[in-house]
């Protein structure tokens, strides 16, 4: 019997987007990254050019996460104070894509580091990798408003992709960006109507549509990742039929959040019958992301380097 | 919402002007008003007074192309003005229109596909414009069936069922909605569903009213295409929430803006 063709035909996709500079273009990155690209409902490439592969960034802190477990901690355990060499460890042994810097220091609660300090270790994680970078702020609007335009004008030429971006917080950074040369990621906590919003607002300041990447906020395994699914499920779909403001590549942030879930953070004590945390976390991890994958994501944020192998693992043998 | 810009037509005085004395001015300036305003095409229609409408459908067409890069609509019921247009096509471009007839469609179709135009087809023949539901969808189906046998996407394909002024025969329009609901389900894909929207309100008191009107309830039974009044404002917003509220884009509080542009 001859099995009929269901494919449908798509008639945009998701933009393309660098991260990076090399010397070339004014930066000093040894590569560039560009995420984007795709022109079907992901792994069905016989619809349509599945684009880029997903890439994925490993999570550095500017100061000791004081929530991981030591399951998570000890991979990292010989630069855990070094934001620096905790960079170059994740790119030269555990093979990120690029680093995401998680400015979770300049929080007003959780250090309140100055935008000096925020400056000083951009600079040394530029000198330590060649991969493009992430620079993540605290999610603190005010401080993010005094710290982040000096990070960014600090990583001029560079093309870094800064976030984050909200509904009521875009105006500093997005004009801070525009003028530095970076992208930037616009966040919408599990709304796509507000997601879409926030993208024309930034668009409306003259930012071009293809430095931009979008970020619902991250659901993990069992704590609402159905939610970010099925946002980021409509947005490629969106994406595929033409929405201009729906077209951005997606980020999502898998490694903090699924590593918050106490399926992947329990002591073995306490929880016997669910199996060692050394499997069971970086396991919570990879299906979070692997899950994740097949709704549409380009860049994904993640922490424990089994978990990073894995899932870099199953993109390359799906793509 | 696929807007055709009705507005470069040798009946509207300025264009009959413009034609007449070669004068590009007033052409450029609908083209680039209309493209501002969101055509996704620009119509163009020599009307009656020149002599030589198959130049004057040339000339039109390249002071367009000129201007701006809106795909056109060579809009013409003979044959060769169609074809003389088509010869100075740059861009994507729609052919405005064939009827229904076996023999006409068997002279559009390839010509359509030689140009990789799409094409607006009538549901009329020799016979006249049926008045009814079941005689437009047997013309339609025939439309279908033909596109098929010539290889011509039905992507490319916009069925327009004729709408009658409604100060004509006011029992009319209410039937095209049953009939872009059938035409939606004819072929996957389907083809278009077109109408001209300003004929339906041509000679009443409230054409703007009366055009937004059929537009949006349109929409919300399966019309995607229309040459109407892109200058209008109200229409083109009203055509943008229409297709909001069913759910053909992602609703956001400046979805105005972002369907606009």
């Amino acid at each position: 019997m001859e099995i009929p063709n269901v494919a449908d035909k798509w008639t945009s996709g998701v933009n393309e987007v660098t991260i990076g500079a090399t010397k070339d273009k004014g930066g000093s990155r040894q590569k560039t990254i560009t995420v984007g690209g795709s022109k079907c409902i992901p792994f069905m490439d016989f619809e349509g050019n599945p684009g880029h592969k997903p890439v994925i960034a490993m999570d550095v802190y500017d100061i000791p996460p004081d929530d991981w477990t030591e399951t998570l901690t000890r991979p990292f355990a010989d630069v855990i104070n070094d934001p620096a060499q905790w960079a170059k460890k994740c790119v030269e042994q555990y093979g990120a894509d690029l680093i995401c810097l998680k400015l979770d220091g300049i929080h007003p609660d959780k250090g309140n580091k100055s935008a000096e300090d925020a400056v000083k270790t951009v600079k040394s994680i530029l000198a330590a990798v060649g991969v493009p970078l992430i620079i993540w702020g605290c999610e603190h609007d005010e401080k993010d408003n005094e710290v982040m335009p000096k990070v960014s004008q600090a990583a001029r030429g560079e093309n870094c992709l800064l976030g984050i971006v909200s509904q009521d917080n875009y105006k500093t950074l997005t004009a801070t960006c525009l003028a530095d040369g970076h992208s930037i990621i616009t966040m919408a906590p599990v709304d796509i109507n507000i997601g879409k919003q926030i993208n024309i607002l930034v668009s409306e300041m003259d930012f071009p549509l293809n430095r931009i990447v979008m970020f619902q906020s991250t659901g993990a395994l069992g704590y609402g990742l159905e939610y970010s699914y099925s946002i980021q499920e409509r947005e490629r779909l969106a994406a595929l039929t033409g929405d201009k403001m729906m077209s951005m590549p997606v980020i999502c942030d898998v490694g903090h959040e699924a590593w918050r879930s106490k399926e992947a953070k329990s002591n073995d004590n306490d929880v016997p019958q669910w199996g060692p945390r050394e499997e069971r976390g970086p396991m919570w991890e990879t299906i979070t992301a692997t899950s994740l994958l097949q709704s549409g994501v380009d860049i994904i944020r993640m922490n424990h380097p089994r978990s990073v192998a894995a899932v870099k693992k199953c993109i390359d043998r799906l793509y | 919402m696929i807007s055709i810009g009705e507005r470069i037509n040798g009946m509207f005085k300025d264009v009959r002007e413009a034609i007449k004395n070669k004068d590009p001015k007033a052409v450029q300036e609908l083209a680039i008003k209309q493209t501002e305003a969101g055509a996704s095409f620009l119509d163009v229609n020599v009307g009656t007074a020149t002599a030589d409408p198959a130049g004057a459908m040339k000339w039109l067409i390249e002071v367009i192309q000129d201007t701006v890069k809106t795909p056109i609509a060579i809009d013409s019921q003979k044959f060769d003005i169609i074809k003389a247009g088509l010869s100075v096509i740059k861009n994507e471009v729609l052919i405005n229109s064939s009827k229904g007839d076996p023999e006409e469609l068997d002279k559009y179709m390839p010509l359509a596909k030689e140009y990789n135009a799409s094409l607006i087809c009538l549901t009329m023949d020799k016979c006249g414009i049926p008045q009814d539901v079941e005689r437009r969808m047997e013309i339609a189906m025939k439309i279908v069936e033909k596109a098929v046998e010539h290889e011509y996407e039905l992507s490319k394909v916009y069925i327009d069922p004729v709408l009658f002024p409604i100060n004509v025969d006011q029992k009319q329009p209410a039937l095209m909605f049953d009939i872009f609901n059938q035409i939606k389900m004819i072929s996957d894909p389907p083809p278009h569903r077109n109408v001209g929207l300003s004929n339906f309100s041509q000679g009443t008191k409230e054409k703007r009213l009366l055009a937004r009107i059929f537009l949006t309830m349109g929409i919300s039974y399966g019309l995607d295409a229309a040459v109407m009044d892109v200058l209008d404002k109200d229409l083109m917003d009203a055509a943008i929430t229409a297709e909001i509220i069913m759910n053909q884009h992602v609703y956001s509080d400046s979805y105005l803006t972002a369907c606009r542009k």
